[in-house]
C-alpha cells in the first residue's frame, strides 16, 4: 500500500520535471541555420580540395611547374604542365587540373610543394550531377579569384 | 442565438450552426496542425515549418491541397465498403457535439437537458471508426492498432465519466450551459482538482494522443490503424482527431474552467467566446506540450494506470463529493 502511493507521487513529480525541461527548451533560441539562405563560417582548418594560393605581392600563384605534386600524388589525379617562354626565368604554368573524383584528400601534394604554392580550399558545396563537374581547373580558379 | 431564434426560421438557424461547426472543424485543424508542428520544432530546438509563407504559416494549406490531390489506394484484400466508411465515421460525428458546446452565454447551437451525455456518446463513435478502419484494412499493424484503441478507449471512458459525474452531482444538471453558469463565483477546477486531473489524463487517452498514442505507435505499428489509408481518407482521420481534441478540451473548459466566464468585455453574451476559446487553446497547448515531452507508455502500464489508479481515485472522489453535497 505504501509503495502504491509513493510510486504515484514520485511518478507525478518526474512528469512535472519533464514538463519543466521541455518548456525551458521551447524558449531557448533556435540553433538551426537556414542553410541555403544562411551559411556558417568555415574554419580555416577545413581541408577541402587543393587550391593554388594567390600571392599578395605578385598577384599570381607561386607554382614553378616542377611537377612534384603530380609525381607525389598516390591517386594520380593531378596534372601539371608548364612551358619555357622567352625572357621569363623558369617555366610558366599553363595547366593545373585536379580530378576530384579520384582525390583522397591525403594532402601529400601540399606537403611536397617546394614553394608552398598549394593549400586546402574552404570549398564544401560540392554537389554535382555529372562526373565532369569534379574535374577542377585549379589554374583557372586562381586566376578568377579576387 | 436566442435573439436569432425569434427572427429567423429554425431551418436557417440549423444551416448557420452547421456552417459554424464546419468552420470550427477545419479552422481548428489548420491552426492546430500548424501550432503542433511549430511547437514540436521549438521544443526540439528547431524552427519547424519555415518555407511556405511567413514562418511557414501557409504550410497546412499546401499540405491540404496535396492530400486532396492524392489517390485513394484501397488494398486488394481490404473490405472495401467498410474501408471507405471508416474515415467518414471518424469525421462525421464530430459536428454534433460542436452544436451543443456553449461558447458564450448566447453562442450555442442547441441547449438540451442531456448535453453531456450526447457529447460523450458521439465522442465514443470514434472508437468504432478506428476499429472498422483497422479491421477492414486487412493489415496486421492496422488490426493491432484497432485492438489497442478499443481496449484503451473503453477503459479510459470510465474514469472520464466518473470524474465528470462528480461535477454533475454538484450542479444537478447535464445541461452544459447550466454547468458553465454554475461556476460564476469559483471554477470547479478549484473545488474538484482531482476530478480535473483525472479528466485531463483520460482526455489524452481518449483522443489517442501521446503518451497514450498506442493505436498509432509508429515505432511498433508503422502508423497503426491508418497504415493503409492515403490522401483524403487519411486526412479525415486527422481532421477527426483534431476536432475531437477541440471537443474534449471544450468539455474540460465547460466543466472545470468556468466556460466563457472571465474579465467582462463589451457585448459579453457573445464576446465571452473569446475567453472560452482562450481556455480551450490553453488546454490544447498543454496536450501538444505533453505529447512532445513524454515517451509512449507500454500497453500494460497504460491499462494498469487506468484500472489501478484512475478508476479507484475517481470513485473515491465521487463518493466524497456525494457525501459533501448531501451534508451541505
Amino acid at each position: 500500500m505504501k509503495s502504491y502511493f509513493s510510486e504515484l507521487f514520485t511518478g507525478a513529480w518526474s512528469l512535472i520535471l519533464g514538463l519543466k525541461v521541455t518548456i525551458k527548451t521551447m524558449f531557448t533560441p533556435i540553433v538551426t541555420v537556414q542553410y541555403p539562405r544562411e551559411k556558417l563560417e568555415i574554419t580555416p582548418n577545413y581541408r577541402g580540395h587543393i587550391d593554388l594560393i594567390k600571392d599578395a605581392e605578385t598577384g599570381t600563384h607561386k607554382c614553378i611547374s616542377c611537377g612534384s605534386c603530380q609525381r607525389e600524388c598516390p591517386s594520380d589525379c593531378i596534372v601539371v604542365v608548364g612551358e619555357k617562354r622567352e625572357g621569363v626565368k623558369g617555366k610558366v604554368l599553363t595547366k593545373f587540373t585536379l580530378d576530384f573524383t579520384k582525390c583522397s584528400l591525403c594532402g601529400a601534394c601540399v606537403e611536397v610543394c617546394p614553394t608552398k604554392a598549394l593549400d586546402y580550399s574552404n570549398e564544401y558545396e560540392l554537389a554535382g550531377d555529372a562526373r565532369s563537374d569534379f574535374y577542377f581547373d585549379i589554374l583557372k580558379r586562381v586566376e578568377e579569384r579576387k | 442565438m436566442e435573439t436569432l431564434h425569434s427572427i429567423l426560421p429554425e431551418l436557417i438557424r440549423i444551416v448557420i450552426c452547421a456552417i459554424g461547426g464546419a468552420v470550427i472543424v477545419f479552422g481548428n485543424a489548420l491552426v492546430m496542425g500548424y501550432a503542433e508542428r511549430k511547437l514540436a520544432g521549438h521544443i526540439m530546438l528547431r524552427p519547424g515549418p519555415m518555407e511556405v509563407g511567413w514562418h511557414g504559416i501557409l504550410q497546412l494549406v499546401v499540405d491540404g491541397i496535396k492530400l486532396m490531390g492524392k489517390q485513394l489506394v484501397v488494398p486488394k484484400q481490404a473490405d472495401k465498403p467498410l474501408y471507405m466508411l471508416a474515415p467518414i465515421l471518424a469525421f462525421a460525428p464530430v459536428f454534433a457535439p460542436l452544436l451543443l458546446i456553449p461558447f458564450s452565454d448566447k453562442l450555442q447551437g442547441f441547449d438540451i437537458d442531456v448535453g453531456m451525455l450526447v457529447i460523450l456518446a458521439f465522442a465514443s463513435i470514434n472508437v468504432l471508426a478506428i476499429l472498422i478502419g483497422g479491421w477492414s484494412s486487412n493489415n496486421k499493424y492496422s488490426l493491432f492498432g484497432a485492438f489497442r484503441s478499443v481496449a484503451q478507449n473503453v477503459a479510459y471512458e470510465i474514469p472520464m465519466l466518473i470524474s465528470l459525474l462528480a461535477v454533475v452531482f454538484m450542479t444537478n444538471t447535464f445541461s452544459l450551459r447550466e454547468i458553465a453558469a454554475a461556476q460564476s463565483p469559483v471554477w470547479f477546477v478549484l473545488l474538484q482538482p482531482l476530478a480535473f486531473l483525472i479528466y485531463i489524463v483520460a482526455m489524452v487517452a481518449e483522443t489517442n494522443r501521446a503518451p497514450f498514442d498506442l493505436p498509432e505507435a509508429e515505432s511498433e505499428l508503422t502508423a497503426g490503424f491508418h497504415t493503409e489509408y492515403s490522401g483524403m481518407s487519411f486526412s479525415l482521420f486527422v481532421l477527426g482527431e483534431y476536432a475531437n481534441m477541440f471537443i474534449v478540451c471544450s468539455v474540460a473548459t465547460v466543466f472545470f474552467l468556468g466556460g466563457s466566464s472571465g474579465i467582462p468585455l463589451p457585448y459579453f453574451e457573445y464576446t465571452g467566446a473569446l475567453w472560452f476559446l482562450l481556455k480551450v487553446y490553453a488546454l490544447m497547448f498543454f496536450l501538444v506540450w505533453i505529447r512532445w515531452t513524454y515517451p509512449r507508455t507500454r500497453f500494460d502500464q497504460l491499462m494498469n494506470f487506468c484500472w489501478k489508479y484512475l478508476i479507484p481515485f475517481s470513485l473515491v472522489n465521487l463518493l466524497i463529493t456525494v457525501v459533501v453535497v448531501k451534508l451541505i
